[in-house]
């Protein structure tokens, strides 16, 4: 029984493990799947992509100190942020399409820092944490000793349901489509009659919006801290670079990658488990620079 | 794009007065200078690869910081470390990180290529903060700044400020004179061709992967050089000097000061530091000191909306409307 | 097998369904202009860069002196020996028309470790520059920026410029396009000097051109060569008249 017991436990420990990658992964899709279409569409590389997921998740902390309910703290962080892109794309960002890129490192670099400025000024730069809400309060048992906590379940199915749905409004909407022909083609797209201003602005308002609902959410498993959206975003980046520019597929896949590279990495390198993410990077590299859903 | 080369006298000036700035310069200002100039060395590193190769590196403190950690665990503890030895050690490591990084990199292009070096600066960095090879977050000190010894004779002592300042400055005459050279020599104009067309060189003949790996080595080499110089000043070396804000400053030196001149990024690396100097200081804002990198970030955004070629490109514009004004009224004289 | 500077063996190219060149093969040879023509979307700019290694083909091998080069690398073939100009003029817009040349010298003797001393020190470069310019008849606007030059004078430097490298092969991509009377005529003039002791390679719309200059002649329809054969062939033949040539008549 000792023995069964045993291999139970391993198993346990691998599940949680796979459970872990999974909605790390899956986090990082809702936020690399604004970011490749960004990129894919409007050409604009968005060095403060990773601000606003601190955003998110800073308004999530703010609100739900505010209102005591995650639950509505959470909406309204989105609707804000996604209000505060549609002002950023029409103010600056809509500056910047036919711009070099090194002028849009340039800028966006500058919003880190004013984003990150804001943060210290309103909320200081301590580490916060966020409550998880009451109904997922609780750890599922999975053996005498494991445990996994059902808020990060919710976590991965809520997620699994946008990519979902991300996947049926890209591929089998009217919208879907045309951002498709956006991405392809912008001129033929705007002489077919698409409003290329408002799409564009609608497209980045929502990558906006998607990265602030990855960090509210995330908020209750990994805190609130300075620093916290530029970290993330440099991971995305390699998702990014993996899965191949203006791919959702593509980022979904990497996405995933990533996430196991990570959690493997923690399991077995330790110290070492930063670098597992650039190593597939790098093997990515030397085999298929151009990323692993584009074709040549 | 044509290049208006800085005329000979503005640079020996230039000289001249960087020379000539220890007789009133008090410690703070030596030190402050000494500063912009390592600052300026790294500038111009990076912009043989942005400006006059058209690499858009954005990992480029990978190299800066790598040397530095190669000195403060090269020096000993308690004594002054051989610069001779040191020095060369330290560039050889930057230049052996920006091979193997660089074979990896240089195959892509683009936002490709930003998005990667990046991401391998910030490898290099989760390797130096999260293990402890290097003292992990905590870092590691240097206590004495190595000596500069030949046969017994020490000619000059990094550690007082004044001859510390006089070695920098050698240092960058050196950097900006060979770079100058560099980019007339037949390599140098190969990367302006790959920079201006990149196609057209490989149909032309150019092995296109081996020049830009030799020039991202070469950056990395000199990145190298400053990332020494500045953990001799600063004493302390930890992974913050290898993190992205690093990669980011060096760039943003780059592009504020004009890329391709190489006076443009010293030009950019003073304006920077300088900027920060006083955005800063309490002495000057007070209470909004403390909120400086608002400020900073603030006149990023404002200098890409308005003025599309940097400060160095604005300078040159106006410079060259002046310049067509001033020929335009004596040639209106002649019949 | 045979000693045609270039051969191409039935040459594919497919992206995705659409089959842009069907098993194309042709020869050239030194001193006998091969020009081939077809309507537009013929695939011939698609066989073009599967000759220059701007593409790989899907299948099929290109000869080259008897090597095969049908993988290699766009840069590998030009030192090898092969010019390539573009129909899109592809030059250094921003360098005069001296250094556009001088830097295409250059590719031949790189001095890779000599990086103290001056690019223009090296005199046998400028020499061949100069040389290359006087070909072409573009001497005299040496100095000027290329995208200071007319267009015709922009189509003389891409020519310049595969020159100046010394190649035994010249692949002209439409070296006439957008060419007035009077500077076609000196294309023509200067690309039929070149024929003598090169091999050309050339895709033209300018039928009076083609069959001045051409000695063999490739018709390219929807990616299959429709006929090969000498200017005289082609014109008799009714295939090429009825796909192509329509009213064009036989006299020259």
């Amino acid at each position: 029984m000792n023995v069964l017991n045993g291999l139970n436990g391993l198993n346990m420990f691998y599940l949680i493990q796979l459970l872990n990658a999974v909605q790390y992964g899956l986090l990082l899709f809702l936020l690399s799947s604004g970011l490749t279409l960004i990129f894919g569409i409007m050409g604009v590389i968005n060095l403060a992509h990773g601000s606003f997921y601190m955003v998110g998740a800073y308004l999530a902390f703010w609100l739900t100190k505010l209102t005591g309910n995650l639950w509505l703290a959470i909406p309204l962080a989105v609707a804000t942020s996604f209000g505060i892109g549609l002002l950023l794309e029409t103010a600056i960002f809509s500056r910047l399409y036919q711009r070099d890129h090194l002028y849009q490192v340039l800028l966006t670099f500058g919003l880190i820092l004013i984003f990150e400025e804001l943060r210290s000024i309103l909320f200081g730069d301590d580490v916060h944490g966020v409550a998880v809400p009451e109904i997922f309060n609780y750890s599922i048992p999975l053996t005498d000793i494991l445990s996994y906590p059902a808020y990060r379940l919710f976590v991965t199915a809520v997620c699994l349901a946008i990519a979902g749905l991300l996947y049926l409004v890209i591929h089998r909407s009217r919208v879907g489509m045309m951002i498709r022909a956006g991405n392809s083609n912008r001129e033929m797209a705007a002489s077919l009659g698409i409003n290329i201003p408002l799409l564009f602005a609608l497209v980045f308002a929502f990558g906006v919006a998607l990265a602030a609902f990855a960090g509210a959410i995330a908020a209750p498993i990994s805190s609130v801290f300075p620093g916290m959206g530029n970290q993330i975003l440099i991971i995305c980046f390699v998702v990014v670079v993996i899965g191949g520019i203006g791919s959702i597929n593509g980022a979904l896949i990497a996405s995933l990658a990533v996430g196991l590279a990570d959690t493997l990495g923690k399991v077995f390198a330790a110290e070492y488990s930063g670098v597992a993410v650039y190593l597939v990077m790098a093997a990515i590299l030397l085999w298929r620079p151009q990323g692993i859903a584009n074709k040549v | 794009m044509t290049h208006i080369a800085l005329p000979r006298g503005i640079l020996i000036a230039a000289l001249l007065l960087l020379a000539l700035f220890p007789i009133i310069g008090t410690t703070f200002y030596l030190q402050l200078g000494a500063k912009i100039m390592i600052m300026a060395i790294f500038a111009m590193s990076l912009d043989l690869l942005v400006g006059h190769t058209g690499l858009v590196s954005l990992g480029h403190a990978a190299y800066f910081g790598i040397a530095a950690y190669a000195l403060a665990l090269a020096s000993p503890k308690y004594d002054a470390a051989n610069l001779w030895l040191t020095l060369p050690l330290a560039m050889a490591v930057a230049a052996i990180a920006a091979l193997v990084i660089g074979f990896l990199v240089v195959r892509t292009a683009g936002v490709y290529f930003i998005m990667v070096t990046l991401a391998f600066a910030q490898m290099l960095y989760s390797v130096f903060h999260d293990t402890k090879i290097a003292g992990g977050s905590d870092g590691i000190y240097i206590l004495v700044r190595p000596a500069l010894t030949i046969a017994g004779l020490k000619p000059l002592d990094l550690e007082k400020p004044v001859e510390f300042y006089y070695v920098v400055l050698i240092a960058l005459a050196a950097v900006h004179g060979f770079l100058n050279r560099v980019l007339h020599a037949p390599f140098g104009r190969a990367l302006a061709g790959i920079r201006m067309n990149e196609a057209r060189m490989r149909s032309i003949g150019f092995p296109v992967f081996a020049y830009k790996l030799v020039a991202f080595v070469l950056a990395g080499a000199l990145a190298g050089l400053a990332g020494y110089l500045a953990a001799c000043q600063f004493g302390f070396v930890n992974p913050e000097i290898l993190a992205w804000h690093q990669s980011g400053i060096v760039l943003m030196m780059v592009i504020l000061g004009g890329m391709g001149r190489l006076h443009g990024a010293v030009l950019g690396a003073f304006a920077y530091v300088l900027t920060q100097e006083i955005l800063s200081s309490p002495a000057l804002l007070g209470a909004y000191a403390k909120h400086w990198q608002l400020a900073m970030g603030g006149l990023f955004v404002i200098i890409v909306l308005v003025l599309p070629h940097g400060i160095g490109g604005f300078i040159e514009v106006t410079w060259r409307r002046f310049s067509y004004r001033h020929a335009k009224a004596s040639g209106a004289n002649d019949p | 097998m045979t000693d045609a500077t270039l051969e191409a063996r039935s040459l594919c190219k497919h992206f995705g369904g659409l089959v842009a060149v069907d098993r194309v093969s042709l020869q050239v040879e030194v001193g006998a202009l091969h020009a081939v023509i077809g309507p537009n979307g013929a695939g011939k700019t698609t066989l073009v860069n599967m000759l220059s290694g701007d593409l790989l083909p899907s299948s099929g091998s290109v000869y080259f002196r008897g090597r095969d080069i049908s993988r290699l690398a766009p840069e590998k073939r030009s030192r090898l020996g092969i010019g390539r100009s573009y129909q899109k003029t592809n030059i250094f817009a921003g360098f005069s028309a001296l250094e556009n040349c001088r830097l295409a010298a250059q590719s031949r003797r790189p001095h890779p470790f000599n990086w103290l001393r001056a690019a223009l020190s090296y005199e046998n470069l400028l020499v061949r520059a100069r040389r290359a310019l006087d070909q072409v008849k573009l001497s005299h606007r040496a100095d000027e920026i290329g995208r200071a030059l007319s267009h015709g004078e922009q189509r003389q430097l891409e020519i310049a410029m595969c020159l100046a490298t010394e190649p035994q092969l010249l692949l002209l991509d439409e070296p006439l396009a957008g060419m007035g009377m009077a500077e076609s005529q000196k294309m023509v003039a200067l690309v039929s000097a070149l024929a003598e002791n090169h091999a050309v390679l050339l895709i033209e719309h300018d039928m009076d051109a083609v069959f001045q200059l051409a000695k063999v002649l490739t018709v390219m329809v929807d990616g299959q060569v429709l006929a090969t054969g000498t200017p005289e062939e082609i014109r008799a033949n009714r295939e090429v008249q009825a796909a192509y040539l329509g009213d064009v008549e036989a006299s020259p």
